[in-house]
């Protein structure tokens, strides 16, 4: 066992240990490195000025760098990785990098405090060397605030220093010294469990070993990327003893494909998950990238998403109407539970003492299936939902063979719509059937009144959610409307 | 070399933004001992606190001073105008998150912890948590309520042919300034103190301490390099951490540092005033206004602060850019158990031009008439019908030209057709556009506060070191006011250098705000460095025995006859002669006036104009829209830097945006605020730029008065183009209604107000029609 962290500070080693392992790398660097460029805007990762990148092998030889919020993520995140910051970005004799240069050229910064958090969002885009267009601009840094300038010279700045392709062979020799350097820190042979200031991280390197030390400390609390556990630190100031992360556990991070289904380990992050969601139906696309920002899917995995119980995570909906099916590990083996049956009252879920969910079973959409999935939010960016809902819908002649209906927002825990899908199932796919399941959808659910929205709203568009569905998806002969005011056509210039 | 001045110079900090080199508060070295602050705060609205058991907190790990009340040398109060803003609540909270008491320790984690320890009794009494019910109590007042008349209103609404009456509900806004409220307070000897605060106003914010201490105001000195934006949020609510650092200093006799974490800031300072507003028009067959009433009633929260202020510069914007012949505007300053609200880029004045915008959209509604048509029949005149409500002759019109330029430019009727014709053949999805002129008196309303003092330096290299009152927010201030001082000595920009503001250097300043930096500290700034020229031009005439008039500074040289030198040659020669090379420059604007009981004067030295079309795309099933194209055009006079103009004019459209559409602060019916974070309270993100966004300055704009290079103020002016988009939404909701009714809608238009707005037009159609269409 190792008991301290190994990292890349730019291109220096750090050897931390005896630290308290829920101390963010944000406080770390400003307090501890007097690297005070990356800035601390509101501790829960929703402003982005405390982006930075982290740079980590990507297993093929190559190098995978994520920007991320330094401000909810706890110190052995780093371990094993290569972390960048402002700090590190000016070239030899301070020259500035070219994002940083696109930026002062566009007077694409006003008061300057977000400034470091836009630039190392984009110059991670930037070390990727491919051109992206306004929807991706837009996509990447929908996880950093700005209140001076109203986006548009960071816009154009982005779009002046990304917008062309740029020559990638000369990546190549610093990819691999890289890689030989994070070898060097040596951090996989041995798992990592630290103790510091009364709190102690341990980090499994199998499931093996991760169940079989939950049926040790079975009240331990399970970490996936800690974008929501971060928060217990920074704004509930709790006090958390003891945390084993699911991070290094290789069953837990791989993504398989079969002909009928997918399986995305717990631990996958969104971003690592994202292309083999996008092609499972385009629907789920449209919702992947409104989820939390660039930065919140380099971290957060889709198992935390479900297991840390929220009504108002956006996957459950989106999973329950795909018939997706839970793989729970202990240490006396697995087994296997629908979504909808995990959540069990508000952030309650099946989870028993010992167990941990490992992985997602997502059933391939048959190519005849309709599938909708909904994010209504104040914002549409970077917003937790008012309600979410996902459908899906397999037509037989007219009639309704199969409809699954999962939504978020309108009660304790997300929750499938069975006794709306009952009213659907057998009957004639007509406006008729609908407006009789609209009703229904009104009997099954008392929704919350909150800051996000009133009941009332809520019930209105969880209903017209299910006529928005329908008419994207009308009965054959009749016309599908598009009633969508995202991409394409809006976004493009 | 080109003159500094309408060029599109850098920021002066841009290169340290970039880098991530500039300091802010919190990135300035801590020295030895530092301690950190955090605020113990109310969990009751309004209560009397009945015990305060503070044992647990002082007893917990790192804690080295706690204070309440009781501790404060002197006078527990920060109010700038007005008492009645505690430091430390006592004997009762007048606010859910207000502060009762304040923790140092060893480090931020240890100083946080410790404040939830505190052991506190309270007996609960009733608050006031809504603005109507605050309106309905006449004793629930944090001032006099104002009056302002002209004409006859009562008999021109009697004699109208067409009367339309309404209420609409304006919510306020979080700065949201994304760093957040700090100040450092280092004790020296002697009882001085040393602030480094991220505050608009340090010369206030010195007596406020000073006061706190009781120490005379030479004792406090108070420093701002810069603010990671301020937007009137840091104008009287940086005094909140300052006099908490600064006693905890006094007691403890180390440094100590307060930085409130982003839900404390939230919860603890100010916003803007939230406003309910009634109204009743008469106008004729063409729109035109005969007689209007306004009622003007602002969320004051619980104290008054900034308020009279906020709500006077309602009043004064409630005609925009409108001749209101006869008119009423009756102006509650409302007394509530919330937050206390404060200044906010504008300060009451979008709230007063939300209110006459609305009845100009209802009129045109009514009438079935182009809003915009409806609004430019009601412009003010150039020669006649160009008089303010409060009396003062509106001088430099320029909106009817502007206005239509823009319409011109944007292609305003054309698309106007072309949305409607869209919306016939779309039922669930429905555009909007709407054009919304902006007129903005530039001046503080606090005649004295129109003054402004600079510090000018020259060096015998020729360097200059420049200070003025102003603070760098974000908005530019230092380099145009560099760029005003480079062009008075003829030298490049890179030889003035603007460092942090502070009270000892230029003493008893204004707070930067009312848009009015520029004009007041360039000015000031520009006569100190006139008064070392001329030394500097005796010096050369007697050198050289040419007249000193004959003197010029250009190029970087000193031209006297047939003799150059340059620049940093004159410096030494006057030196030499024993000639002072530094001078203090005044400013006090002119002109101006206002009396208070007439509620008449001349209160604005001019005015800025600007105009902003905006189309928005609704989802009639869920409420939610999209921005799909913009267009501004916004007067700045002869622009000083136009690079950093148009950053105003866009960011500030933005944020008027973000205050109407998905801003939105909700408070529970505890009046605990539960929109304290990025994660509740939705500021525009970049997603929500209209992808075609056209901002322009008008390029034949130049001010009428003598401002600094014939310019005009940029800060606040823009913000209200933002209201464009709140019409262009109103306009699309409208789209829905099957028979012509006008939409009630409130702001923020939230997806949810939106829905809700469309669903009543739909109920009002008929009920049930819409599912008999939907079969079709």
């Amino acid at each position: 066992m190792r008991t301290g962290i190994r990292f890349l500070l730019g291109t220096e080693t750090r050897n931390l240990s005896d630290v308290d392992p829920t101390r963010t790398v944000l406080d770390y660097l400003r307090d501890d490195e007097s690297l005070c460029g990356t800035k601390e805007g509101c501790a829960e990762g929703d402003c982005g000025a405390c982006t930075v990148m982290l740079a980590d092998r990507d297993g093929a030889g190559g190098i995978r760098y994520r920007p991320v919020n330094s401000c909810i993520m706890f110190l052995p995140a780093l371990d094993g990785k290569q972390l960048v910051t402002i700090e590190h970005l000016r070239g030899p004799g301070g020259a500035l990098h070219d994002v940083q240069k696109a930026m002062m050229d566009h007077h694409a910064a006003q008061c300057g405090f977000c400034t470091p958090g836009f630039v190392m969002s984009l110059a991670t885009l930037h070390r990727a060397g491919v051109a992206v267009d306004r929807t991706e601009i837009a996509d990447a840094l929908a996880g950093n605030l700005c209140r001076c300038t109203g986006y548009r010279p960071i816009y154009d700045a982005a779009r002046s220093v990304l917008a062309v392709p740029r020559d990638k062979t000369d990546r190549a020799a610093e990819t691999s010294a890289l890689a030989a350097k994070l070898d060097m820190l040596d951090t996989e042979s041995e798992s990592l469990d630290m103790t510091g200031a009364g709190r102690r991280f341990i980090a499994p390197r199998s499931l093996g070993e991760l169940t079989a030390l939950l049926a040790v400390h079975p009240d331990a609390l399970i970490l996936g990327g800690g974008t929501d556990i971060g928060l217990w630190v920074t704004k509930q100031r709790r006090h958390l003893p003891l945390l084993i992360a699911t991070e290094q556990v290789p069953e837990l991070r791989r993504i398989e494909s079969s002909e009928t289904q997918l399986s995305i380990g717990a631990a996958v992050p969104y971003a690592d998950a994202m292309a083999s969601l996008a092609a499972l139906h385009p629907a789920t696309a449209t919702l992947l990238r409104r989820i939390g920002s660039r930065q919140i899917r380099e971290r957060g995995t889709i198992g935390g998403n479900i297991a840390n119980g929220s009504p108002i995570g956006d996957m459950p909906p989106l999973l329950i109407a795909m018939g997706a099916v839970l793989v729970i590990a202990s240490a006396t083996g697995e087994r296997r539970l629908a979504v909808e049956a995990f959540f069990l009252g508000y952030r309650q879920t099946a989870l028993q003492p010992g167990e941990v969910l490992a992985r997602i079973e997502i059933p391939k959409p048959s190519p005849d299936i309709h599938l909708g999935i909904y994010k209504v939010s104040k914002r549409f960016d970077q917003d937790i939902s008012a309600v979410c809902a996902g459908f899906a819908l397999e037509l037989d002649n007219g009639l309704v063979r199969s409809m699954r209906i999962g939504y978020g927002g309108m009660a304790a825990t997300p929750v499938r719509a069975l006794d709306v899908e009952t009213k659907l199932i057998g009957a004639v796919w007509g406006l008729a059937i609908v407006e009789t399941a609209m009703d229904a959808i009104d009997q099954a659910f008392t929704p919350l009144s909150d800051m996000r929205a009133s009941a009332q709203y809520r019930r209105m568009i969880a209903r017209n959610l299910l006529l928005k569905f329908y008419l994207e998806h009308p009965a054959k002969g009749e016309t599908a409307i598009r009633l969508r005011l995202d991409q394409p056509e809006s976004l493009t210039a | 070399m080109t003159s500094p001045i309408g060029a599109s110079i850098p920021h002066d900090s841009a290169r340290l933004h970039v880098s991530g080199e500039a300091l802010y508060i919190d990135d300035i070295p801590e020295p030895r001992g530092l301690l950190h602050a955090a605020m113990g705060l109310s969990t009751e609205a309004h209560a009397r606190i009945l015990s305060l058991d503070l044992t647990a907190v002082r007893a917990a790990p790192g804690v080295v001073a706690v204070i309440a009340a009781e501790d404060v040398p002197g006078i527990n109060d920060i109010g700038p105008i007005f008492p009645g803003d505690p430091i430390f609540a006592d004997g009762i909270t007048q606010y859910h998150g207000q502060v009762i008491f304040a923790v140092a320790a060893r480090t931020r984690a240890e100083a946080r912890a410790a404040t939830a320890l505190a052991s506190i009794t309270y007996e609960k009494l009733t608050p006031i948590l809504t603005l109507d019910e605050a309106l309905a109590r006449e004793d629930a007042r944090v001032a006099p309520s104002r009056l302002m008349k002209r004409g006859e209103p009562d008999l021109a609404l009697a004699r109208s042919r067409h009367r339309l009456h309404g209420t609409l509900y304006v919510g306020g806004q979080d700065h949201f300034y994304l760093e957040g409220q700090i100040a450092v307070a280092h004790p020296g000897e002697q009882g001085d103190m040393l602030i480094q605060s991220s505050t608009q106003n340090p010369s206030e914010l010195q007596h406020l301490v000073a006061h706190a201490l009781h120490v005379p105001d030479h004792s406090v000195i108070c420093e701002t390099r810069r603010m990671g934006g301020g937007f009137g949020g840091k104008e009287s609510q940086a005094a909140i951490p300052a006099a908490i650092a600064a006693l905890l200093a006094t007691r403890t006799g180390r440094s100590v540092k307060c930085r409130m974490d982003r839900d404390d800031d939230m919860i603890v300072t100010g916003k803007r005033h939230p406003f309910r507003i009634d109204y009743d028009v008469g106008f004729d067959d063409q729109g035109l206004i005969g007689g209007v009433h306004f009622m003007l009633a602002g969320d004051c929260g619980h104290s008054a602060d900034l308020s009279t202020g906020v709500n006077d510069r309602a009043m004064m914007h409630a005609d925009n850019c409108y001749f209101l012949e006869n008119v009423s505007i009756l102006s509650h300053r409302c007394r509530t158990n919330t937050v206390s609200h404060t200044a906010f880029r504008g300060f009451g004045g979008p709230q007063g031009i939300m209110a006459i915008e609305y009845v100009l959209d209802e009129i045109a509604r009514h009438l079935k008439r182009d809003p915009l048509l409806i609004r430019q029949r009601n412009f003010y005149g150039i020669t006649a019908r160009n008089v303010t409500p409060y009396n003062m002759v509106v001088e430099d019109n320029i909106i009817a030209a502007l206005v239509d330029e823009l319409a011109r430019s944007s292609d305003y009727a054309a698309r106007r057709k072309a949305i409607a014709a869209f919306n016939l053949n779309s039922r669930w999805i429905k555009r909007g556009i709407a054009l919304v002129p902006v007129k903005f008196g530039i001046s503080f309303t606090a005649i004295h506060l129109n003054q402004a003092g600079a510090l000018v330096q020259l060096y015998t290299d020729g360097s200059v070191l420049l200070n003025h009152g102003g603070t760098e927010m974000g908005q530019g201030l230092f380099i145009k006011v560099a760029q005003v001082v480079a062009e008075e000595f003829g030298i490049t920009i890179d030889r003035v250098r603007v460092t942090a503001t502070s009270t000892a250097k230029v003493p008893n300043t204004s707070p930067t705000a009312a848009s009015a930096g520029t004009d007041l500290n360039a000015k000031a700034a520009q006569a100190a460095a006139h008064t070392i020229k001329l030394r500097l031009a005796h010096v050369a005439a007697e050198i050289f025995a040419v007249p000193a008039t004959a003197v010029i500074f250009a190029n970087g040289e000193v031209i006297a006859g047939r003799n150059r030198l340059p620049f940093a040659e004159m410096t030494k020669l006057a030196r030499m002669q024993r000639v002072s090379l530094s001078a203090t420059g005044f400013y006090a604007t002119p002109k101006i006036h206002f009396d208070a009981e007439t509620q008449t004067g001349r209160p604005f030295y001019y005015f800025a104009y600007g105009a902003a079309v905006t189309e928005v795309e609704v989802d009639g099933l869920t409420g939610e829209y999209r921005q799909r194209r913009v267009d501004i055009l916004h007067d700045c006079g002869k622009s000083l830097n136009p690079a950093i103009d148009l950053g105003q004019i866009e960011g500030g459209f933005v944020q008027g945006a973000g205050w109407l559409t998905s801003e939105e602060l909700w408070w529970d019916d505890r009046g605990q605020l539960r929109t304290h974070a990025p994660s509740t309270y939705k500021i525009p993100a970049m997603g929500d730029l209209a992808p075609k966004f056209r901002a322009r300055i008008y390029e034949a704009g130049r001010n009428r008065e003598n401002a600094i290079f014939r310019s005009k103020a940029v800060g606040e002016p823009p913000l209200n183009l933002g209201i464009s988009v709140f019409h262009a939404i109103k306009d699309a909701v409208a789209a829905f209604s099957a028979n012509g009714l006008s939409p009630h809608l409130d702001a923020p238009a939230t997806p949810e107000r939106v829905l809700m707005a469309i669903e009543k037009l739909r109920a009002a159609a008929k009920p049930g029609l819409d599912r008999a269409k939907a079969a079709e």
